[in-house]
């Protein structure tokens, strides 16, 4: 039952990759699909932190914003290859979440989201004021990853967009594969248990900040690849990555799709992602509309829509 | 020695002394019963013994260690199970995977190996899987257990908090109010599951307000009243107990007359 949905999430979420490119009317879609698949990632975490383990974060963009730095100054200040400096900044998102975590997630609903918004405002500050080493509020360049390259000498040669696009997109499967196996895990299995009765998961046994911390941690780690991948296609970044608007366009993603599923959440992320590229003819209405949007959805569909949508479904099937 | 000991163990909540001085112990195969009026402070105790409250005073010693404001997780570890008063269902999961839950302490491994899907982790998830099905089967839940758990009525949830009570293979089992709610029948099959649990050398504490099945199948009773024990012993004893007649028999008698007429 749960196999079939993970291969089925799996499987709809490749052929929409592969697929959708046949109808871009230009390559600048490519450039387009590739930010889907960016938010996709990062909402992705938001999925075992928030769908999972019901712990909310309005900071998960300043992990964005390390990791996207990571592999901005990587490479200018620690001569690292811009692959090592993704796996660097993830390694460092995961400690600051390990050491962040410990004392934050001992907070719950409001208090949670109050600590988490003041972490990620905290990451935009520190990169926004350290010039000497950030380039500060105007942002910094970032090198090229060079899997392009080598991809070229093997033969394979594509253009940056496509690049990107089918990059981003692999790393999204690779993303959604883990946290479908997570979810029906022991692990997963905790996480959903402390989520639907905290009391009931720590007599069973489950020890609860430990886990929840876990949760943090990849959580964290998803962000920081999707703004290291953010900063390496752009190749250029600012602050703004770390942003709180960030942050709670990610949680917005995830809860207006279905936090609760891997497959929901991303298909938040895609939506919310296309709409104000849609919407550019509204642009002074385009805040207006998302939390139009946004209101309406948490009054009528307050699962998501993907999940509510598969209920509405199933409830005629049957 | 006894498996369990509580000694003088109390907690106030803004002044009010919600559970006194109680004191009592239980053995392996022993059924416990803690009885009282509403109010009495016997889920009070239940929380404190679970580690769910921090005691404001006295001691609670399990296999002789002492296990006073441990947290819950680590008196599952040693062995410490319990059901809730007001049902704690993992709602969104299905009932299968709420008893699979019920064996973390099994299951449990690294995180890494449950994000590959490695067979170590597939084998633990198996494992637990066949262990929880087996106690479906045992409780007669086995047809529900795909659906979701928050989708069933209050007599099959209270059974499926036992099943997941029971995936820890506790040694002492805490069961607050089991048969409330539930019918003459499924209450006939819970009386019959405490006592199997109990002959398989778990010591069993009871709450329960269905006089009937307390005096039935305790080996011993704590009679509680504002949150002070006022007697203890075999059911002969307890149910002649003036005091406990005037507190809580008696009123119940007078409750029942009332239902009946
Ligand atoms: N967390 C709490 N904060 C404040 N007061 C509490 C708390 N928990 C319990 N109490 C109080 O302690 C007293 C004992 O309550 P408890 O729930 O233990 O009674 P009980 O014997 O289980 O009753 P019932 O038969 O109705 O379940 C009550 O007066 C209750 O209001
Ligand atoms: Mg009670």
């Amino acid at each position: 039952m749960r196999l079939s949905t993970k291969s089925a999430t799996l499987l709809v979420l490749a052929l929409l990759i592969v697929a959708t490119p046949f109808f871009f009317p230009s390559a600048y879609y490519y450039r387009v699909g590739a930010l889907v698949f960016v938010n996709g990632i990062a909402v992705t975490g938001l999925v075992i932190l928030t769908g999972y383990a019901g712990q909310i974060s309005l900071g998960h963009a300043g992990f964005a914003g390390i990791g996207a730095y990571a592999s901005a100054l990587g490479p200018t200040h620690l001569s690292l290859p811009p692959s090592l400096s993704v796996l660097l900044g993830a390694a460092l998102s995961a400690l600051i979440a390990f050491l962040v975590g410990r004392p934050i997630l001992r907070l719950k609903g409001y208090y949670l989201a109050v600590a988490t918004l003041g972490f990620g405002i905290l990451v935009s500050m520190v990169l926004a004021n350290e010039s000497g080493i950030t380039g500060g509020p105007d942002g910094v360049q970032v090198a090229e990853l060079g899997l392009r390259d080598l991809l070229a000498s093997l033969g394979l040669k594509l253009k940056a967009p496509v690049f990107w696009y089918a990059f981003s997109g692999v790393v999204l499967l690779v993303g959604a594969w883990l946290a479908l196996n997570l979810y029906d895990s022991p692990t997963g299995r905790a996480l959903r248990a402390l989520h639907g009765s905290e009391v009931a998961a720590k007599t069973v046994g489950v020890d609860v900040p430990r886990v929840t911390l876990q949760a943090f941690v990849i959580s964290a780690v998803y962000a920081s690849v999707a703004g290291s991948l953010l900063a390496l296609q752009n190749r250029f970044v600012t602050p703004d990555i770390a942003g709180y608007m960030y942050s709670i366009e990610l949680v917005t993603m995830a809860v207006f799709g279905g936090a609760g599923s891997v497959f929901g959440a991303i298909f938040g992320a895609g939506i919310l992602t296309l709409l104000p590229q849609a919407l550019t003819f509204l642009a002074e209405y385009e805040q207006l509309m998302l939390g139009l949007i946004m209101v309406l959805v948490m009054i009528f569909m307050r699962e998501g829509l993907v999940p509510s949508a598969l209920r509405l479904i199933r409830g005629r099937g049957a | 020695m006894s498996l369990l000991s509580v000694s003088g163990l109390g907690i106030e909540f803004g002044g009010v002394r919600a559970v006194h001085d109680v004191s009592f112990s239980a053995d392996p195969g022993e059924i416990v019963s803690v009885i009282g009026p509403n109010g009495a402070g016997k889920t009070t105790l239940f929380n404190m013994i679970s580690g769910v409250y921090l005691p404001g005073s006295g001691s609670i010693t399990l296999a002789g260690e002492d296990v006073t404001g441990m947290s819950p997780h680590r008196l599952a570890e040693r062995g410490l199970s319990r059901t809730f008063q007001n049902l704690q269902i993992f709602q969104q999961m299905t009932v299968l995977e709420n008893v699979i839950a019920g064996h973390h302490l099994h299951e449990r491994g690294s995180v890494f190996a449950d994000m590959l899907h490695l067979p170590s982790s597939r084998r633990r998830s198996k494992a637990a899987e066949v262990g929880a099905m087996a106690l479906l089967e045992r409780l007669g839940l086995a047809r529900a257990a795909l659906q979701e758990a928050g989708s069933l009525s209050y007599g099959t949830l209270k059974r499926l908090e036992i099943a997941r009570a029971l995936a820890l293979k506790p040694k002492v089992l805490l069961l607050d109010e089991p048969a409330a709610g539930c019918n003459a029948v499924e209450t006939e099959e819970i009386d019959r599951l405490i006592a199997e649990v109990a002959a398989e050398g778990v010591a069993v504490l009871l709450v329960e307000h269905d006089m009937k099945l307390v005096m039935r199948i305790s080996s011993h009773i704590v009679v509680l009243d504002h949150g002070e024990k006022i007697a203890e012993g075999d059911p002969a004893a307890v149910s002649r107990d003036p005091r406990v007649v005037e507190a809580y028999l008696g009123a119940h008698a007078k409750e029942a007359a009332h239902a009946d007429g």
